[in-house]
C-alpha cells in the first residue's frame, strides 16, 4: 500500500510529528512554568526554582504566626453519617431510662409548652451533638450545663436514639399561605441560603435540627443568640453568618413558619 | 449495503428516545427559574431535572448516535457484515440497562448530583453504577471498531483504509482513552464513598480526573458530525471531497490535541498549579488547527459543488449551492454555530479571560451552542441521510425535515446567544433561583424570556425530528441506492503509513496525557491533606 516505511526511525512523518509536538510541549512548559511567573513585575519569586515549584502546584507551608485562639470554646464534634449507627431496642431503652431526668422541662414524651425545644422525633445526630457541646462548654445554659457534666458518651448516644424514636412533630401550615421567603429561597444576595435545605423540607444536613412544632419563643432567642454571637457552637460560623445577615422581620416569619402556630 | 438494520436502529432509537426526553426536562429548566413562572419552591427538583438533562444529554444521546454511525460506517465502507455482532447487541444492552439503573434514581432524587458528579456530594450507588454500565458498554463498541478496522486491513494490505472508517475508529479511540478519567474517578473515589466503604474524598482529585474526560468527550461528541462533514456532505450536495489527506490529518490530530487539555476547565479550581492550567490553555489552543483544517477543506468541498452547479464569481457561487437540500442546510447552520461557539471558547479556553465568566451562563450557552447546536443537528443530518437504508423507505416529506432543521437552529440562536449575554452580566449557571425582583438581577430577565422562547422553539423543532423518523417508517416501501460516501477530487491510491494507522497518534496521545495530567494526578494522590467528609444526598438518619 504504501511505499514508505512504518518504521519510526525511517519515517519522516514519525519524526516530524514527534519534534513538533515536544517542540510545542517544551515551549508552553518553559513559558507557563517559568518565563511568565518571572516575567510579572511584581513578582514573588525569588529564583526559577521557586516559580517552577509554585507554578507546579506545590504548596510551601506558610511559616506558622500567632494562632488567633478565640476567647470562647467551639464545637469540636465531628458528625457524620456513620457517628450513630441505627439505634438497638436497648440503646432506646436506656435513653427513656436516663430520660427520665428530662422530662420537667422537655415533657415526659419530648414535647412541653415549656418553650424548650421539643425533642420528640428530633434527628439523633442533632441531640447527640447539642449534647457534647453543652459538656465540653461550647454551648452554654444553666440548666443544661451541669445536668450533662457526669454524662458519659454512650448515655448521650443513648438518649439521642430515644428522643429519635418517637414521631417527628410536624407544623400545621395553612394551605393557602405561602411559605416564607427566607425559609424556601433565602436571600441569595445576602448570601443566606434557605432554611429549609439543611433543616428539612428541601434538604437535610446530618447534624441539624428538625425545626417543625419547636416552640416560635425557642427558634427567635436561638437566632438572635447566634446574631449576637452568644451562641456559637455551630461548625464554621455557618448559623451565625446565617442570622447575623437575618431582618427582625425575617426572624420573626422563620420562626412563626417553623413553630406552625396561627 | 447494511447488514444489521436492527442492531443500528435500536441504537438510534434509545439515544433519539432519551434526547426527546431530556430536550423536555430542558425546556422545562428554562421555563420554572424565568421570570415567567414564580419559583418552584424546591430546588431539588430543578436539580433533580438537570441531572436527568446532562446525563441522557451528555452521555447516553450521543454514545448512542456514535455507535450507531460507527457500526454503519462500518458495513457501509468496508463492505463487508459487522464482525463481533453479539458482543454488539451486548453494548447496547448494558447502555440501556446503564440508562435505567442511573435514571431510577435520579428520578426518586437520590442522585441529584448534576452530570459532573460534583464530589463531595455524593448520590446512590446505582447513579454511578448505572454510568458506569453506560460507558463499559460503549467501550465494547470501541473495541469491534478497532477489530473490524484491523480484521479488514489484514484481508486488504494493499488498499487505504476508507476515510469514514479511519475517521470512525479515530473517535472511538478517543473515547475509549477520554473515559478513562471518569471511570478512574468513579470506581476509586465516588463509588466507594457511595456505598459506604469511605466517608472521605479527595474532591479537587476527583475534579482533575474529571476534566480528564470532561473536555475530550466533547471531540468525541464531535466526532460523527465531523465524519459527516467529510464523508457525507460533498456527495449529498453533489460535490467532491477537496482532499482525503486533510481529512484524515484532520481526525489524527483530533486523537493527539483533544485529550491534554481539560485543566482548563479547572481555571478556577485552587489544587492545580498555574503552570499546568497555562499548558493546557496552550494546548487548548491547538484544537484551532484540525478545527480551521475542516472548515477550510469542507468550504472548499462546498464550493466544488457550486462551481460543478454552474456556480460563478468569488461569492457569486454561494447562491448555486443546493439550499433545498436539507444536507446543504444542515451544514451551513453547523457551520454558523460552531462559528460562533468557537469563537466564545476562545474566552473559555485564556486563563486570564476566563475570569471574566467562569462559571456563568456564558459557559451553558457556549456548550449548548456547540454541541446541542453544531453537533446535534448533524447528528439530525446523519439520521436523514441513513434513515431510507435502514427502513427500506423514503422520506416523502423534504419541506418538513427544512423546517426541523431551520427551527432547530433558529431556537438554538435564540437560546443560547441570551445565555451569553447574561453570562457577561454575571449571572451563574446551575441555580436554581433568580430574584429578578433585584435591581441587580432585572436587567437580566427579558434576555432570560428570550432563552424560554428558544427552549420552545427547539421542543417544536424536536417534534418534527421525531415526526419525520416516523414517518420515515411508514412510507412506502422503495429499493434505496447503494449507500455512498464522498468520493475525493484526488481519490486516495496510497496513504502514508501513518495516516492509514494510528500507532504513532494513540502513542502521542497518551504521551502528552502522561506530560499533562501525571504530575497534577500524583501530586494529589500522595497528598495527605486533600480530602474532605463525603456529603450525601437525601441523607436523613
Amino acid at each position: 500500500m504504501s511505499p514508505e516505511s512504518p518504521k519510526p526511525t525511517s519515517n519522516r512523518w514519525f519524526a516530524t510529528t514527534i519534534a513538533i509536538t515536544v517542540l510545542i510541549a517544551s515551549v508552553s512548559i518553559i513559558a507557563g512554568f517559568a518565563w511568565l511567573p518571572i516575567a510579572e513585575r511584581d513578582s514573588p519569586f525569588r529564583s526559577v526554582w521557586d516559580a517552577i515549584c509554585s507554578s507546579a502546584g506545590l504548596v510551601r507551608r506558610s511559616p506558622i504566626t500567632a494562632v488567633v485562639n478565640p476567647t470562647y470554646k467551639t464545637s469540636t464534634v465531628v458528625v457524620s453519617l456513620q457517628t450513630l449507627p441505627a439505634a438497638t431496642a436497648e440503646s432506646v431503652g436506656r435513653g427513656g431510662t436516663l430520660a427520665m431526668r428530662c422530662t420537667m422541662c422537655h415533657g415526659a414524651r419530648g414535647v412541653s409548652d415549656a418553650n424548650t425545644p421539643n425533642l420528640a422525633g428530633q434527628y439523633a445526630p442533632a441531640i447527640y451533638k447539642q449534647l457534647r457541646d453543652f459538656k465540653s462548654g461550647a454551648r452554654t445554659n444553666a440548666i443544661m450545663n451541669p445536668l450533662v457534666e457526669n454524662m458519659s458518651d454512650q448515655d448521650m448516644r443513648d438518649l439521642a436514639a430515644y428522643y429519635a424514636y418517637f414521631p417527628r412533630l410536624r407544623a400545621s401550615h395553612s394551605a393557602n399561605e405561602p411559605a416564607p421567603q427566607i425559609v424556601i429561597h433565602g436571600a441569595p444576595m445576602r448570601n443566606i441560603p434557605p432554611c429549609a435545605a439543611c433543616h428539612g423540607t428541601i434538604g437535610y444536613k446530618v447534624g441539624t435540627e428538625w425545626l417543625e412544632g419547636e416552640s416560635p419563643v425557642y427558634l427567635r432567642a436561638q437566632l438572635e443568640a447566634f446574631a449576637s454571637g452568644e451562641r456559637h457552637n455551630d461548625i464554621s460560623e455557618q448559623m451565625r453568618n446565617v442570622a447575623r445577615g437575618m431582618t427582625i422581620a425575617e426572624i420573626e416569619r422563620a420562626a412563626a413558619y417553623y413553630a406552625g402556630q396561627p | 449495503m447494511l447488514h444489521h438494520k436492527r442492531l443500528i436502529l435500536a441504537h438510534f432509537w434509545l439515544g433519539f428516545g432519551g434526547f426527546g426526553l431530556a430536550l423536555l426536562l430542558g425546556a422545562w429548566q428554562m421555563w420554572v427559574r424565568s421570570p415567567l413562572h414564580p419559583w418552584i419552591n424546591n430546588p431539588e427538583h430543578y436539580y433533580r431535572s438537570v441531572t436527568a438533562h446532562g446525563t441522557t444529554m451528555g452521555y447516553v444521546f450521543p454514545t448512542l448516535v456514535a455507535m450507531a454511525f460507527g457500526y454503519a460506517v462500518t458495513e457501509l465502507s468496508l463492505k463487508r457484515s459487522l464482525i463481533g455482532i453479539r458482543w454488539a447487541w451486548a453494548g447496547w444492552i448494558l447502555v440501556a440497562l446503564g440508562t435505567v439503573t442511573a435514571m431510577v434514581p435520579v428520578s426518586l432524587g437520590l442522585s441529584s448530583v448534576l452530570y459532573t458528579f460534583y464530589p463531595p456530594i455524593i448520590g446512590s450507588p446505582f447513579y454511578y453504577i448505572g454510568v458506569v454500565l453506560v460507558v463499559v458498554g460503549s467501550w465494547i463498541w470501541v473495541a469491534l471498531m478497532v477489530v473490524n478496522v484491523y480484521a479488514w486491513k489484514r484481508a486488504n494490505p494493499e488498499a487505504p483504509v476508507p476515510l469514514s472508517m479511519y475517521a470512525s475508529v479515530a473517535g472511538s479511540l478517543l473515547w475509549g482513552w477520554t473515559a478513562v478519567g471518569a471511570a478512574l474517578e468513579l470506581i476509586f473515589q465516588i463509588l466507594p464513598a457511595s456505598l459506604g466503604l469511605t466517608h472521605t474524598i479527595d474532591a479537587g482529585l476527583a475534579r482533575v480526573f474529571f476534566s480528564w474526560t470532561l473536555h475530550a468527550i466533547v471531540y468525541f461528541w464531535l466526532m460523527p458530525a465531523y465524519i459527516a462533514y467529510y464523508t457525507i456532505v460533498p456527495r449529498a450536495i453533489g460535490g467532491r471531497l477537496f482532499s482525503d489527506s486533510m481529512a484524515r490529518l484532520a481526525f489524527a490530530l483530533f486523537l493527539v490535541v483533544a485529550m491534554p487539555i481539560g485543566i482548563h476547565h479547572l481555571f478556577g479550581d485552587p489544587q492545580v498549579g498555574a503552570g499546568f492550567k497555562f499548558v493546557h490553555s496552550a494546548f487548548t489552543a491547538l484544537v484551532a488547527i484540525p478545527t480551521l483544517l475542516t472548515v477550510f477543506t469542507i468550504s472548499a468541498s462546498v464550493e466544488i459543488a457550486a462551481r460543478l452547479r454552474g456556480g460563478r464569481g468569488a461569492l457569486g457561487w454561494l447562491k448555486a449551492l443546493p439550499w433545498q437540500n436539507p444536507m446543504m442546510l444542515a451544514v451551513a447552520f453547523s457551520f454558523v454555530m460552531l462559528g460562533f461557539g468557537g469563537a466564545g471558547g476562545l474566552i473559555n479556553m485564556s486563563y486570564q479571560l476566563d475570569q471574566s465568566i467562569h462559571n456563568t451562563q456564558w459557559v451553558t450557552g457556549h456548550f449548548h451552542l456547540i454541541f446541542a447546536g453544531a453537533i446535534v443537528i448533524m447528528y439530525f443530518a446523519i439520521a436523514y441521510d441513513l434513515w431510507p437504508h435502514l427502513t427500506g423507505r423514503a422520506f416523502v416529506d423534504l419541506g418538513l425535515i427544512r423546517a426541523q432543521l431551520w427551527t432547530w437552529f433558529i431556537g438554538m440562536i435564540v437560546l443560547t446567544f441570551p445565555w451569553h449575554w447574561v453570562g457577561i452580566l454575571g449571572m451563574p449557571r446551575r441555580m436554581a433561583f433568580y430574584d429578578y425582583s433585584n435591581p441587580a438581577l432585572s436587567p437580566e430577565a427579558l434576555s432570560v424570556v428570550a432563552s424560554v422562547i428558544g427552549g420552545a422553539i427547539l421542543v417544536v423543532s424536536g417534534a418534527l425530528f421525531f415526526t419525520v423518523l416516523v414517518r420515515g417508517h411508514l412510507a412506502p416501501r422503495v429499493e434505496p441506492p447503494e449507500y455512498r460516501f464522498s468520493v475525493a477530487v484526488r481519490p486516495p491510491v496510497t496513504v502514508p503509513a501513518a495516516l492509514n494507522g494510528y500507532g504513532l497518534w494513540v502513542g502521542l496521545m497518551l504521551a502528552l496525557t502522561v506530560i499533562n495530567y501525571g504530575f497534577p494526578i500524583f501530586h494529589l494522590m500522595f497528598r495527605s491533606d486533600t480530602s474532605v467528609p463525603v456529603v450525601h444526598i437525601g441523607a436523613s438518619r
